[in-house]
């Protein structure tokens, strides 16, 4: 209880948004009054008892949909946020600890693909290929990947000068022990910042990209789609597609909170424990 | 006396501190210290790291670092107390009554400035003078402090002199506003034995000339007992002598006094060079790319099983480079290196691992050559996991093992580098090292960033081990006094070039050579007057060439 204390505020309510996402996410089934794509009513039902934050443009209930919508968006943000760290992160430390040719070519080849404008080039792959979950994570993924990737080979480039990696180096280590053991702990607390940042912006990846129609297909419901599909209304006046939008911004400021939190205790945590 | 300059009463300086997990809380680093200093007087703050000589240098400048707060007590410049200044008239008194003058010049001048437009700023600042009188004042003072080319001087920037006249420049930048007070912190620590004898000179002279009064802060005894007329000695925040210069250092009442004396009092028999060396260093020339010049030019030593070489040399005299071409991690561009009998690979990549567990290195860092995020156990026990494959209980006992000898109870295995004091850390490294069974341990520096005392203990302690494990130890040092408290052998290099090499009692012996001359006579001793006598022997010499 005494260490709660010493949480500032905003970090608490971070931690509280972010769990009360996170929570409709996982029990989505259980916590939704109605079934997803399950036509309760009439189009653009102003919010009531039975339906709390009305209809959507099929008669479907918003809430339910929401719901349902966060653990889509979540779910599929964190998958492409975790495969761009793994990827980006080893790929990152092991360019610079391998220096020379390797690291010329793995630099160049991210510095291409971020040449590309992101939207523009997963708008072109996912019109060529099925707009299946598994094809977005990849997509997204690697496209994030390419952006941990420059941070964690800058951060990793400081630390590898560090004479303690000369010291494992001259043990006779191999390049797995320097990249996970010496360097990876050292350079987790900008990689731990550059998470909470990554996550937001797949969230808003992807929201754009169902927006656009070549994210998540109906009738799965994700924010981004569900804003699409209600765009409509906001011309008579009816608020169904800035409930998700609302939804988006809420997410992203409170995982933001939470991130900026962890930052300023792994920086304090700097050289080690007890510091 | 008459007026005092500085006076302080019952000085206490608290600091919080915020360990993680743990409720913050003050500690008192500063308890109750009272100083007097006159007018064109020196005073000399001495003690190691921790013992709040820093602390009580800043208090006239009414300034606390990195959280410091004075608590309590009165700290009076020219009469009045600093303590009770508006921050406005804080500023009033730095930088116009007391100047500071950090220990690196370097990190403290902008690189983006030049020199001059950086020495005459607080003079400027505080409209003491015109930008022209400034100026004049500026290379007045240059050419006081011996400066190159006064006139011109100024014209540079700071990464264009060497580092010995960036210290003068702070120097000059310091006594431009014509200050009452100047505050000395470590000017010399940083510098080569060579250049401090010249920047130790021209404080002098600078403080005799214009009489400014000086706190003179330093850890080593042998040079404050140069410029200071008073010493204070310190420890743990608390005043353990204060008297003479003359009193401390040659009738020492305290304890604790008498041990700073009388360090590196280490009495090692030198050993005779045995038949088959364990290690050969043969006609080694090397670079650090292909077209550059060579950093070492045809280096060869040897070195007997069981002994120490010890390699002498400033900073650029390639001694760290000889490390790094055995080692491998930089590899020769002609010679070869013999070691137990046979010759080495010259690129790390192509030796085994009986190569590299036989040869260790001790780093002069030791903060920096410990992963922060391990513990102790890690640290130590990942040679005995690499090397010799034990596991779990085995390992961790033969880690106990190591702790023992390096003098630290079994306590130490789960904690982290950050919670270890320096010199403690340096043990760690050296069970690092003895951790994989080595014949020969290439020591980097390894007492130069640790406190006096601090650093006697890890030499008693290396030369401990050395018996014990009959392990040769390439000692790379720039401090001659390390080197006759351990040296078998001695190399002396001067840019890449070894100029003087054999037993020590012959290198230290009569006659020498020019460098090696110049090297031993800058030391400094631990008695007063010695700095002039060095001068003038210098200025004799050159006089006699």
């Amino acid at each position: 209880m005494k260490y709660l204390r010493t949480i500032p505020i905003t970090a608490l309510l971070g931690t509280a948004l972010t769990g009360m996402f996170l929570f409709a996410a996982i029990f989505a089934p259980w916590i939704a009054p109605y079934g997803m794509s399950e036509v309760v009513g009439d189009m653009w039902e102003p919010s009531s008892a039975q339906f709390l934050l009305g209809t959507d443009n099929l008669g479907r209930d918003l809430l339910s949909r929401m719901i349902y919508g966060a653990q889509t968006t979540i779910l599929i943000a964190s998958l492409a946020t975790l495969l761009a760290f793994t990827m980006g992160s080893v790929l990152g430390i092991l360019a610079a600890v391998l220096g020379g040719w390797m690291d010329q070519v793995m630099s160049r080849g991210v510095d291409i693909l971020m040449s590309i404008p992101t939207l523009i080039f997963a708008l072109v792959v996912l019109s060529v290929m099925p707009s299946t979950m598994l094809v977005l994570i990849l997509v997204m993924g690697i496209l994030d990947s390419t952006r941990v990737y420059r941070i964690s080979r800058a951060v990793a480039v400081d630390v590898n000068v560090q004479d303690f990696v000369e010291v494992a180096r001259l043990r006779g280590e191999g390049n797995s022990w320097i990249v996970f053991r010496e360097i990876l702990p050292n350079a987790l607390s900008p990689l731990v910042a550059e998470l909470g940042l990554r996550f937001i912006f797949a969230v808003l990846f992807l929201s754009s990209l169902s927006f656009l129609g070549l994210g998540v297909q109906p009738p799965e419901a994700d924010w981004g789609s569900m804003v699409r599909e209600n765009r409509q209304g906001i011309v008579f006046g009816v608020p169904a597609a800035l409930i998700p939008a609302g939804a988006i911004a809420l997410l992203a400021i409170s995982v933001n909170l939470v991130a900026d939190w962890i930052l300023r205790r792994t920086t304090d945590l700097k050289g080690g424990r007890g510091g | 006396m008459a007026d005092p300059l500085l006076e302080i009463r019952n000085l206490k300086i608290e600091v919080t501190i915020r360990p993680p997990g743990e409720k913050p809380h003050d500690i008192t680093i500063v308890k109750g210290i009272d100083l007097d200093l006159a007018r064109g007087k020196v005073l000399g703050l001495i003690g190691e790291s921790g013992a709040g000589k820093s602390t009580i240098g800043l208090s006239p400048a009414g300034y606390g670092r990195g959280g410091v707060r004075i608590t309590g007590g009165e700290v009076k410049v020219n009469g009045r107390d600093i303590l009770q200044l508006s921050k406005g008239a804080l500023r009033n008194v730095r930088g116009r009554e007391v100047c500071y003058v950090a220990q690196s010049a370097a990190a403290a001048f902008n690189p983006a400035h030049r020199l001059m437009d950086q020495v005459i700023e607080s003079t400027l600042f505080h409209g003491l003078a015109s930008r022209s009188e400034a100026v004049a004042r500026a290379v007045k003072l240059f050419r006081k402090l011996g400066l190159p080319d006064p006139e011109n001087f100024g014209q540079r920037y700071p990464h264009q002199v060497s580092g010995g006249q960036l210290q003068r420049a702070m120097t000059a930048m310091a006594l431009c506003p014509e200050p009452d007070l100047i505050i000395f912190d470590e000017p010399t620590t940083a510098l080569d034995v060579t250049t401090q004898i010249e920047v130790l000179a021209a404080i002098k002279d600078a403080i005799q000339d214009t009489g400014v009064g000086a706190l003179y802060i330093t850890h080593d005894l042998a040079v404050v007992a140069q410029v200071s007329d008073e010493i204070m000695v310190l420890r743990n925040g608390e005043l353990v002598e204060y008297g003479e210069t003359r009193q401390i250092i040659e009738d020492p009442q305290e304890e604790y006094t008498k041990a700073l004396v009388s360090v590196r009092s280490i009495n090692h028999q030198a050993k005779a060079p045995e038949e088959a060396p364990i290690l050969s260093v043969r006609n080694i020339t090397a670079a650090y790319n292909k077209s550059a010049d060579p950093v070492l030019k045809d280096i060869s030593v040897e070195l007997s099983p069981g002994q120490t070489l010890a390699v002498v040399g400033e900073s650029g005299s390639g001694k760290s480079t000889l490390a790094r071409v055995i080692t491998g991690l930089l590899p020769p561009k002609v010679g070869q290196i013999d070691f137990a009998g046979r010759t080495l690979p010259r690129a790390l990549k192509q030796r085994t691992k009986d190569d590299l567990r036989e040869l260790q290195m001790i780093y002069q860092m030791a903060d920096v050559a410990m992963n922060p995020r391990h513990t102790v156990g890690t640290i130590i026990g990942r040679p005995l996991e690499f090397y010799f494959g034990l596991k779990g209980k085995a390992k961790r006992e033969r880690v106990n093992e190591l702790l023992d000898k390096i003098e630290m109870g079994e306590g130490f295995i789960d904690r982290y580098p950050a919670e270890l004091s320096g010199g403690q850390k340096q043990r760690v490294c050296i069970a690092r090292a003895l951790a994989a069974k080595p014949k020969l341990i290439i020591c980097d520096e390894v007492t130069s960033a640790l406190d006096p005392l601090v650093a006697d203990g890890i030499l008693k302690l290396l030369l401990k081990l050395q018996e014990i494990e009959n392990v040769a130890y390439l000692f790379i040092t720039h401090d001659l006094a390390t080197v006759k408290a351990i040296a078998d052998s001695i190399a002396v290099m001067y840019q890449g070039e070894l100029v003087r090499y054999g037993p020590r009692e012959q290198v230290l012996s009569p006659p020498f050579d020019d460098y090696t001359d110049l090297l031993l006579a800058s030391v400094p001793q631990m008695r007063v007057g010695w700095l002039e006598e060095a001068l003038a022997n210098r200025r004799m010499a050159s006089q006699g060439n």
